[in-house]
Formats: C-alpha cells, sequence, structure tokens
C-alpha cells in the first residue's frame, strides 16, 4: 500500500529525475539552469521530508536562488548560443553504455538488497534550526571559522581572476590566437 | 514510510546524470552546472543517512558542502569569464593549449 509520504518521495524523485536528464538532453545553457534549478527545488522537497527544514531552507537561498543566479548571470554575460555538438567516439558507446547499464543496475540491486527495509520516518531527526546551530557553533566551530576564510579567498579570487586582464607595461592584454 | 535504499538510489541516479553530463557535455558552463548535479547528488545521501542514523552531524556537513560550492562557483564562472575573454569561445574543445 501506498503512504502518504512514499507518494511524495515518488513525486519529488520523479520531478528530479526528469530536470537531471533534461539538463543533459537540452542544447541550450540556459535550459540546462533552468532544469537545474527544478532539480534543486525537488531536493528541497526530499529534505523536508527526511525532516531536515534547515538544509532544506538553505538549498532553496543558497543554491537555486544565489548560486543558480551567477549561473544564469554568467550565462546571460557571456550571451552563450548552442552548444556545438562533435562527434562521439564510437568505443564510448559500444562499451560505455552496456557498461554503465550493468553497473548502475548491479550498484541498485546491492543497495536494494542489503540496505534492510527500516524506513526513514517523516520528521524523523530533530533537524531545528536551533539544534543545528548548536552543533556548528560548539563541534564544528574551527571548520566553520576556516570556511569564512575560503570565502574571503574566493572572493578575491573571482574578483582577480574576472577583471580586466592587463599586461606588466600598462595597456590590455594581447588576445590568444591560435 | 520511504527505505533509506531509495534515497540513496535516488542519489546515485543523479549522481550519474551529473557524470554523463560530465563527459557528453561541450559547454563549459553545462559541464560546471553537472559539478553542482553531482553535489546535488551527494547531499541527498548525507541528508538520508543523517535522518537514518539520527546524527545531525550529516546536515552540519551539507552545510560545509553548500558553502564549498558557493566558493567554487564564484571561482569558476570568474575562471569561465576569463577564458572566454582571451579565446572567445565556451566550447572545450577549442580550449586546447596545453595538449600535445
Amino acid at each position: 500500500m501506498l503512504s502518504v509520504h512514499l507518494i511524495l518521495f515518488l513525486m519529488f524523485g520523479i520531478v528530479a529525475v526528469a530536470g537531471a536528464v533534461n539538463l543533459l538532453v537540452q542544447r541550450h545553457p540556459i535550459n540546462s539552469a533552468l532544469s537545474l534549478i527544478a532539480v534543486m527545488a525537488a531536493l528541497a522537497g526530499e529534505y523536508m521530508l527526511l525532516g531536515a527544514e534547515f538544509v532544506a531552507a538553505v538549498q532553496v537561498i543558497v543554491y537555486a536562488g544565489a548560486i543558480m543566479v551567477l549561473f544564469v548571470f554568467v550565462i546571460m554575460l557571456l550571451n552563450a548560443g548552442v552548444e556545438e555538438q562533435t562527434k562521439g567516439s564510437r568505443v564510448a558507446l559500444m562499451f560505455g553504455v552496456p557498461g554503465m547499464l550493468v553497473g548502475s543496475l548491479l550498484v541498485a540491486w546491492v543497495v536494494l538488497k542489503h540496505s534492510g527495509t527500516e524506513a526513514v520516518a517523516v520528521g524523523a531527526l530533530p533537524g531545528a534550526p536551533s539544534t543545528i546551530g548548536e552543533l556548528l557553533f560548539h563541534e564544528f566551530l574551527l571548520p566553520f571559522e576556516i570556511t569564512s576564510i575560503l570565502i574571503l579567498i574566493a572572493i578575491m579570487g573571482a574578483v582577480v581572476l574576472a577583471s580586466k586582464p592587463t599586461v606588466p607595461g600598462g595597456g590590455p592584454a594581447k588576445k590568444v590566437n591560435d | 514510510m520511504v527505505p533509506l535504499s531509495y534515497y540513496l538510489v535516488l542519489s546515485g541516479i543523479l549522481f550519474a546524470c551529473g557524470v554523463t553530463g560530465f563527459l557528453i557535455k561541450r559547454n563549459i558552463i553545462t559541464i560546471f552546472m553537472s559539478i553542482e548535479l553531482m553535489l546535488n547528488g551527494v547531499n541527498l545521501s548525507f541528508v538520508a543517512f543523517a535522518a537514518h542514523w539520527h546524527v545531525l552531524a550529516g546536515q552540519v556537513f551539507v552545510f560545509f558542502v553548500m558553502v564549498v560550492a558557493a566558493a567554487e562557483a564564484a571561482v569558476g564562472l570568474a575562471i569561465i569569464i576569463s577564458v572566454y575573454r582571451t579565446r572567445e569561445t565556451l566550447n572545450v574543445d577549442q580550449v586546447n593549449l596545453l595538449k600535445l
């Protein structure tokens, strides 16, 4: 018998997998970006089902909000067009696709067979943001502070890399032609 | 009630889609989005394991993965802009200066 939880899991899961496949099929990067946003929204639903409200909120705000907006901005800034297709290798088609199918079926069989039947209940863990905050500022204080340095370095790196390139003698750098 | 294995299979499917996109896509921005898809698949298995074993540290790890993904996206997109400025292409096949 299908429970409400299982139906919701399947619903979000189908949306996530459809978005992921659509990301592969689409030729234009902006369509791929929009399907990736759909995947992230569906995953936020899965996190809610697992009782991880904090992660679900951060997923929507940081991933679907900030990071994907950055992607869409860059796609529009560079005026990225339809992707050029190159001829795929014959060997990859002959061995890669069957190999991947066999491998994924094997992994799915092992996981389904050996990971037991204990279910993950709705709201299974006390994932209240206050509990996570306590954990973050007691047990994981040092990694948390190190991530602030990482973010600072990333900001400086992004500014340096994306700014106009200059050569030591002044003036803009020459373009690389081949 | 959904078994843990269902979440793991979904996470594996998303990761496999990310790997496939990384290998077959030729646009550098789409390749970068495939990497984000892989990170999302791993995050799902983190949260599923955290719920299964009742250990909240899994959710904190997801938080750290998101921080690293944000930093990576900022630097990576800056590199893409820089590459586009010098090479005027987004096709990875044409960015082949290191190739023999």
